[in-house]
């Protein structure tokens, strides 16, 4: 991104727009320019089938009254329609005098996403090859394997901050993403195998161990081969045993939402009130960290203009804090601890999580598989979604074993797991030491927004939770 | 905290659809002059209003107008599609370049046509799709409605302790789309939804929550605030002291909130494009049984006022009825101008399209057409669960293996006892349809998919 519109923005045109947004009484305002550019490669029946790229820019703009939020956008840069849009948010407030916008101040940010090889440095036909590359590995896994499927996606999105608080902050967050979808068909079954990778990289992302087309290729035709024979699976409370990496959806859904700070404030969340208290097995240590290098959910700057931080949500089973916007902070007479995330200039910035993950214990993952004499050992997982309010959560199971005397035998079907977030946590009885960051594409949505994150965990052993097989 | 009115030019400027078929033409001239062979545009205009109040304060007001323009051109016979919100003249020309030169990275690909002239839509019916009145709603009228709404909710019964909100939504928009395969048209649609989320305390520190809505095209059409606010407090109430129940296989029962996500995941296993793909479980099954003789489903683009309707696909093929099921027998895949090509066959004009893509399949209006029993005669059976809420993407469309988590209320001798919640129901989803034996008359019409109650003989719910 050589050239963006948004460093035609100056210190001085964010002034009058602030104020702008400020003069019917509201005390406080933030502006978010976006400027991003994104391009899509799609590859299936050995052929590049399609190929898209688009541009989006706009302002949005939003004066606060307490804990009331007025937002307007527009995708016109041009300064009357962005005063036009800086009143429009600001009448949420009808009266009270214009506070002015403070002197502003730059805010110098981490680099935490450092991009080697610039994918829009790179020519078409290069990333043409990746896919042809995950192509062939998949198909020469196996002749079962009767289709393919892969995608490129790569953005870099342009964010401007300026708050009528002084601060101003630019950030460039750079993403790609490969997807592999695989289907295998053998005595007329079918099933698909899905491998994807996503993180805040430029090609290098290629390079790095596990992420190669052709270990994507692989990997997601082994999916697709190792379930043609999946039986049913049971149904009812098991031990369930949750491989490390992906299976940080369960934090992400048991705890995760639960502790956004918006749901705390308003006494919404089952966690309401419970700073301080026991909500899992002492062997948890929940954070969120957007602090990581270059992983999927890290952001130098949250969409309100704070640093990304590393939170800790539960220590030794305690919980630590929840995870704070402005609006909340500002009711828990806190800091803002990084999670202000927005989808686009089109949405007010929501409490969001980042990467969330537990941190390693000390058991080896084969003694916890070891340790089970009749149970699901649960390794590949498509999504998962919680009841804020009731704390019942479920995630989805794309691979999975049943384990018979500490060994993995059947392979069975894709399985919901069901529980409700305090009590499963508590049921969290063995955690092993080998705490894995997914590299998958995690998308997490809420209120109709969607924001890229990241998940990890390691190895655990849950006593019981609801398998929700046929096999009752 | 008071308000003060929206009123300015920029929250009154009303989506014009022939200003979008302006400037998708224009667009097409660029693509043409470009070199593409064959181009299609597509030009979105919108405004939206939404207001969130949650006990008694306003917490979101949010108002905003945006469009977009998406592209696709063929250029020896390798597609491309972009997007942008750049409608000056220079950026219109200098994307149509992009967009063409783009196309050489694709490779040619006999499939990707444009679809015949002589399928392109000739006229744009009129489908009663706007309402002059919807734009009229006001920041107050919001705030007045929403206001309505929670405080029925939360007078209606003490145990009512805390609020989601209520909140209300405008949406008017413009769609234009112009095609060189030979059709340009537009209209434009209106849309408005309240939606009122009491919570109650139960026991154990658990929150239940519980909401109602109302939405269409016509704000003539909505339910009073005050009546989705009673009905929001009694589906929270309701569920207070839910529990598990024991791993079973009873009856169970949707009703419409919940069978819509299930005719939902039918309907994408009966798209042209799942099938071509290999990964359908019903891609060979044209013509066979996949339900029971008492599912009937169609999806019709042509009511008059519906939510899903439209006057012509996202390729300009004019919008017509389509069977799929038909007495529980297979008689059609949806498809559009790709996918019947790749299965050698026609479009049924099922091309829906968003500005940032080329199009797809999708469905219109998906109806599963009412059958003649009264809801309360589907709930008498001895023991059986009647699920009101589902969680989760536990459903693969390859296998059509369902599992997902529910939540609901037990019945026993025909009446509904205790709320349910934290179990698991599955089946597979050949099974599911195939073993539906009664169907009520209770079709729900909200919405773009819309089902009655129905019961499924048998699943598998995992609980205790």
């Amino acid at each position: 991104m050589a050239i963006s519109p948004l460093d035609q923005i100056d210190a001085q045109l964010a002034q009058r727009l602030l104020a702008a947004a400020l003069e019917g009484g509201a005390a406080y305002a933030d502006l978010y320019f976006e400027y991003a550019a994104g391009a899509h490669f799609g590859f299936e029946d050995e052929q590049v089938k399609s190929v898209g790229k688009g541009v989006t820019l706009g302002l949005g703009v939003r004066a606060l009254k307490g804990d009331a939020t007025g937002y307007a956008y527009t995708e016109e840069l041009a300064e009357d329609r962005m005063l036009e849009a800086a009143r429009t948010a600001g009448r949420i407030a009808a009266s009270g005098g214009a506070p002015t916008p403070a002197a502003l101040e730059t805010l110098s940010t981490s680099n935490l996403y450092s991009v080697a090889e610039a994918p829009w440095e790179r020519s078409g036909a290069e990333k043409v090859e990746l896919l042809r590359r995950a192509d062939r590995a998949a198909r020469a896994y196996d002749p079962r394997i009767v289709r393919v499927e892969v995608g490129l996606g790569e953005s870099l999105k342009d964010v401007l901050v300026v708050t009528s608080d002084g601060r101003m902050a630019r950030d460039f967050q750079p993403m790609v993403r490969f997807t592999v979808g695989a289907v295998a068909e053998a005595d007329g079954k079918r099933q698909t195998g899905r491998s994807a990778g996503a993180s805040r990289r430029g090609m290098e992302q290629f390079s790095l161990a596990g992420e190669s087309p052709e270990e994507h290729g692989r990997e997601a035709a082994r999916l697709a081969i190792a379930m043609l024979n999946a039986e049913e699976a049971p149904a009812g409370p098991m031990e369930v045993v949750l491989g490390p990496g992906e299976s940080g959806i369960l934090l992400h859904e048991a705890v995760g939402h639960g502790l956004e700070a918006d749901f705390n404030r308003k006494k919404t969340s089952n966690y309401t009130d419970h700073v301080g208290k026991q909500v899992a097995s002492s062997l948890c240590t929940v954070v969120d960290d957007g602090t990581l290098q270059n992983a999927r959910g890290s952001i130098n700057v949250d969409d309100e203009g704070n640093p990304g931080r590393r939170n800790v949500l539960i220590e030794n089973g305690i919980l630590v804090g929840y995870m704070q916007d402005r609006i909340s902070a500002r009711h828990f007479g806190t800091q803002a601890s990084g999670n202000g995330r927005r989808e686009s200039f089109r949405h007010e910035p929501l409490p969001r999580m980042t990467n969330t993950l537990m941190l390693a214990g000390q058991e080896s993952p084969e003694d916890i598989v070891k340790s089970v004499k009749r149970g699901v050992y649960a390794k590949n997982f498509s999504g998962g979604q919680v009841n804020i309010s009731n704390g019942d959560f479920v995630f989805s199971l794309t691979e999975s074993y049943l384990i018979e005397d500490g060994k993995l035998t059947a392979p069975l079907k894709g399985v919901n797991l069901i529980g409700n977030g305090p009590e499963v946590l508590r049921k969290v009885v063995m955690v092993g030491n080998d705490f894995q960051l997914s590299g998958g594409t995690w998308t997490c949505g809420k209120d109709g927004q969607s924001v890229p994150v990241g998940i990890g965990n390691p190895t655990i052993k849950i006593s019981e939770i609801t398998v929700g097989g046929t096999k009752a | 905290m008071s308000l003060r009115a929206a009123n300015d030019e920029g929250a009154r400027r009303l989506p014009d659809p022939q200003a979008c078929q302006r400037a998708a033409e224009q667009m097409l001239g660029y693509a043409l002059k470009a070199g593409a062979e064959g181009a299609e545009v597509l030009v979105r205009d919108g405004a939206e209003l939404e207001v969130r109040l949650r006990l008694g304060e306003p917490e979101l007001i949010k108002e905003a107008g945006s469009r977009a323009l998406g592209l696709r051109v063929l250029k020896d016979g390798r597609p491309a599609v972009t997007y942008t919100s750049d409608f000056s003249d220079a950026g219109l020309e200098r994307l149509a370049r992009e967009t063409v030169e783009l196309a050489a990275l694709a490779e040619p690909d006999v499939f990707a046509a444009l679809p015949a002239p002589e399928l392109m839509a000739r006229q744009v019916p009129d489908l009663a799709l706007w309402d002059d009145e919807v734009p009229r709603l006001t920041v107050e009228d919001a705030i007045a409605w929403t206001t309505r709404g929670e405080a029925a909710a939360r007078a209606f019964d003490p145990r009512i302790t805390n609020s989601d909100g209520a909140s209300l939504s405008r949406v008017v928009g413009a769609t234009a789309f112009a095609s060189s395969a030979g059709f340009s048209g537009g209209y434009r649609g209106s849309y408005v939804s309240l939606v009122v989320q009491p919570i109650a305390d139960d026991e154990g520190g658990k929150k239940r929550n519980g909401s109602w809505w109302t939405g269409g095209r016509f704000v003539a059409s909505l339910e009073s605030p005050e009546s989705v606010g009673e009905t929001a407090a009694r589906r929270t109430l309701a569920q207070l002291g839910a529990q598990k129940v024991a791993t079973c296989q009873v009856p169970v029962i949707f009703p419409p909130e919940a069978g819509r996500s299930l005719l939902g995941k039918l309907a994408g296993v009966t798209s042209g494009g799942a099938v071509w793909r290999r990964s359908s479980y019903l891609a060979d099954r044209e013509g066979t049984e996949v339900a029971s003789s008492l599912v009937n489903i169609a999806d019709d683009p042509l009511i008059p006022g519906a939510p899903g309707s439209r006057p012509f696909d996202g390729e300009g093929l004019a919008s017509r009825v389509n069977v799929l099921v038909d007495g529980g027998i297979l008689r059609t895949f949806l498809c559009d101008t790709y996918a019947a090509r790749k299965l050698n066959r026609v479009s049924t004009g099922s091309a829906g399209r968003g500005v940032g893509g080329g199009p797809h399949v999708s469905t219109s209006n998906l109806i599963m057409r009412p059958g003649g029993t009264p809801r309360e005669t589907i709930e008498r059976v001895p023991e059986g669960f009647y699920v009101t809420h589902l969680m989760g993407f536990g459903f693969s469309g390859v296998t059509g293996d369902f599992s997902q988590g529910a939540s609901g209320f037990w019945v026993k001798n025909g009446e509904r006892t205790m709320p349910v919640s934290e179990v698991t129901i599955s089946a597979n989803f050949d099974d599911l349809w195939k073993n539906v034996d009664a169907v009520a008359d209770d079709l729900d019409t909200r919405s773009s998919t819309q089902v009655p109650t129905f019961r499924v003989s048998h699943m598998t719910v995992a609980g205790r």
